[in-house]
């Protein structure tokens, strides 16, 4: 469990990045933070292994203060993945990069080698372990960064950003993967500005803007809500979007699956004819 | 990296900011010569007061101090090198004539390693406060007008603009790799300079990916298309350069009048007058 309390944060240059930030998030909950550019959210995550320590307020994980532990001991339950991965991949093989933080955390060679098959398996990049991961596509080397946090099998995952830069079909997969994740009960926090990957995946939703949580949700109540979301200079799911312009049909505006939408929209045709 | 902080740019106006960059680089040249020609303590405390005007005219002093600090590091490792080697080599560095062993011949030793310290302390004072005053900009076009060919000024102020964005990466990397269980500070000398491995890898590869992009986007947009390049602006010298390039000689000449015909006492005999 993460607790973030009364949570402030300045940074060097001046910058207040975060202004009076409270939130839970429980084990094995799906959260997305969502926000303007510059709303903190980055700052807001780096809390959560203690990358950045609080200029005011504290953050407990699973009941232990972030101030009086080290990032490396934080990160043994709580996994990052950096929005750019060219800013960790350094490893001659795909293999030996994903063992990296095996070692670093210092389990035994044969536990490291299980768990690296595991997570080449788990990303479906297997056929490159002998490959230098500067050799791939960006997509692949997203891949190969996320098996490197994943092989320690964290009980928190952070993911800043994961669908930038992924063509159709690769998010597609990768939202697969984070709902797989969230089933087997991990705690995702997902940072993203994708309404559509929001609305498909449907988590609890947090908004920010100018350094506060402006709003918080289940999605569907968060993209729908015309207010809060200019709020936060969002715009709501193209399917939503559909929906509050039929408003006056009489049709319900809090739609942002596209299943249920057709749904509802096939019965009124039926209704119709 | 708070010694770059103190080499760092900020935009202020001020009478020194204004100076052409040009004959501030003479002026800071001649303080070097200056420092160079000295070798006693008296001297050098004299040398060190000279740029201290123009860190209070350009309302530079907080980042000064900071560059000075910075440099502490640098300093003790001198101080020490010279005090040692003074030690066990006193006929080569002072006019102590056998070992070491009176008080007074401590102190002569102290005063020459403190000279050579404060040696180093002027040249990055006097640095500092040129590099704080002069935008990158402007140093190029000083470069430019002085019939460097453009590739390299380009070359040049590109290098110093990248500085704090290299620092930013590198900053970001090392998040990236503490995330991942890397403990920088943790063994013995050899193991803590190759934890810098995982940085300093995804730190070169990407400053060559973005050297190769910036290329290609300079060349896309015609760089180097035109034989000859006009400026928008170019520097004229003004009544107030001039009067800098007339204290700057004199202050050499003085300077070199000491050196020849006048003996410094050392503040060690002076002070037990
Ligand atoms: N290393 C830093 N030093 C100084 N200020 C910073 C730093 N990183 C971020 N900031 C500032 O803190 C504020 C919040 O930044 P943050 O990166 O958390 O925003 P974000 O919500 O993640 O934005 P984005 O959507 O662009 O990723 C911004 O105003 C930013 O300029
Ligand atoms: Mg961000």
């Amino acid at each position: 469990m993460i607790e973030v309390k009364d949570l402030y944060f300045t940074y060097p240059t001046g910058v207040e990045a975060l202004r009076g930030i409270n939130l839970t998030i429980d084990d094995g909950e799906f959260l997305a933070v969502m926000g303007q550019n510059g709303a903190g959210k980055t700052t807001l995550v780096k809390h959560f292994n203690g990358l950045l320590k609080p200029t005011k307020g504290e953050i407990l994980v699973d009941g232990v203060s972030t101030q009086d532990v080290s990032v490396a001991q934080l990160a043994r339950n709580v996994g990052f993945v950096f929005q750019n991965p060219d800013h960790q991949l350094f490893s001659e093989t795909v293999e030996e990069e994903i063992a990296f933080a095996l070692r670093n955390f210092g389990f035994e060679e044969t536990v490291i080698k299980k768990q690296v098959e595991w997570a080449l398996n788990l990303l479906d990049i297997t056929q490159y372990r002998k490959t230098s991961p500067f050799m791939l596509s960006g997509g692949e080397r997203k891949r190969v960064a996320l098996a490197s946090i994943l092989a320690w099998d964290p009980q928190v995952i952070i993911m800043d950003e994961p669908t930038i830069g992924q063509d159709y079909q690769q998010k597609e997969k990768l939202m697969q993967f984070i709902l797989q994740l969230n089933a087997q009960k991990k705690t995702v926090v997902v940072v993203t500005h994708d309404v559509e990957f929001v609305a498909e995946c449907n988590p609890r939703v947090i908004l920010m803007s100018q350094g506060k949580i402006v709003a918080g949700g289940i999605a569907e109540e968060i993209l729908t809500d015309p207010k809060v979301v200019a709020q936060a200079s969002i715009v709501p799911p193209q399917i939503t979007q559909i929906f509050l312009e039929l408003a006056d049909l009489g049709l319900p505006t809090d739609i942002i699956d596209v299943h249920e939408a057709s749904k509802i929209l096939l019965g009124r045709m039926r209704e119709k004819s | 990296m708070s010694v770059f902080e103190g080499f760092k740019f900020r935009k202020v106006s001020s009478a020194v900011h204004r100076l052409d960059p040009r004959i501030k680089f003479f002026y800071v040249i001649i303080l070097f010569v200056m420092a160079i020609l000295f070798t006693k303590l008296l001297a050098l405390i004299v040398l060190f007061f000279i740029p201290l005007p123009f860190v209070f005219i350009a309302r530079v002093n907080r980042q000064w101090l900071r560059s000075l600090r910075g440099a502490v590091f640098f300093a003790i490792i001198i101080f020490a090198t010279n005090f040692i080697f003074g030690y066990f080599y006193p006929s080569s560095y002072t006019e102590i004539t056998g070992a070491v062993d009176s008080l007074g011949e401590y102190l002569v030793l102290l005063e020459r390693a403190s000279a050579m310290t404060l040696r180093f302390v002027v040249l990055i004072a006097s640095f500092s406060v040129f590099f704080l005053t002069t935008s990158p900009d402007h140093l190029g076009l000083a470069l430019q007008q002085s019939h460097i060919p453009y590739e390299f000024c380009f070359a040049f102020t590109t290098a110093v603009r990248f500085v704090p964005v290299l620092a930013d990466e590198a900053q970001t990397i090392m998040d990236a790799q503490k995330a991942r269980g890397l403990e920088l500070e943790r063994g013995n000398f050899l193991k803590r300079v190759r934890n810098y491995i995982p940085i300093l890898i995804p730190l070169i590869i990407s400053a060559i990916r973005r050297s190769l992009e910036l290329a290609e986007a300079m060349e896309s947009r015609a760089w180097g298309a035109s034989e000859k390049r006009t400026n928008l602006y170019v520097l004229k010298l003004k009544r107030t350069d001039y009067l800098l390039v007339l204290v700057s000689v004199l202050m050499l000449i003085i300077a070199v009048y000491v050196w020849l015909y006048v003996s410094i006492p050392s503040l060690t005999t002076l002070l037990s007058l």
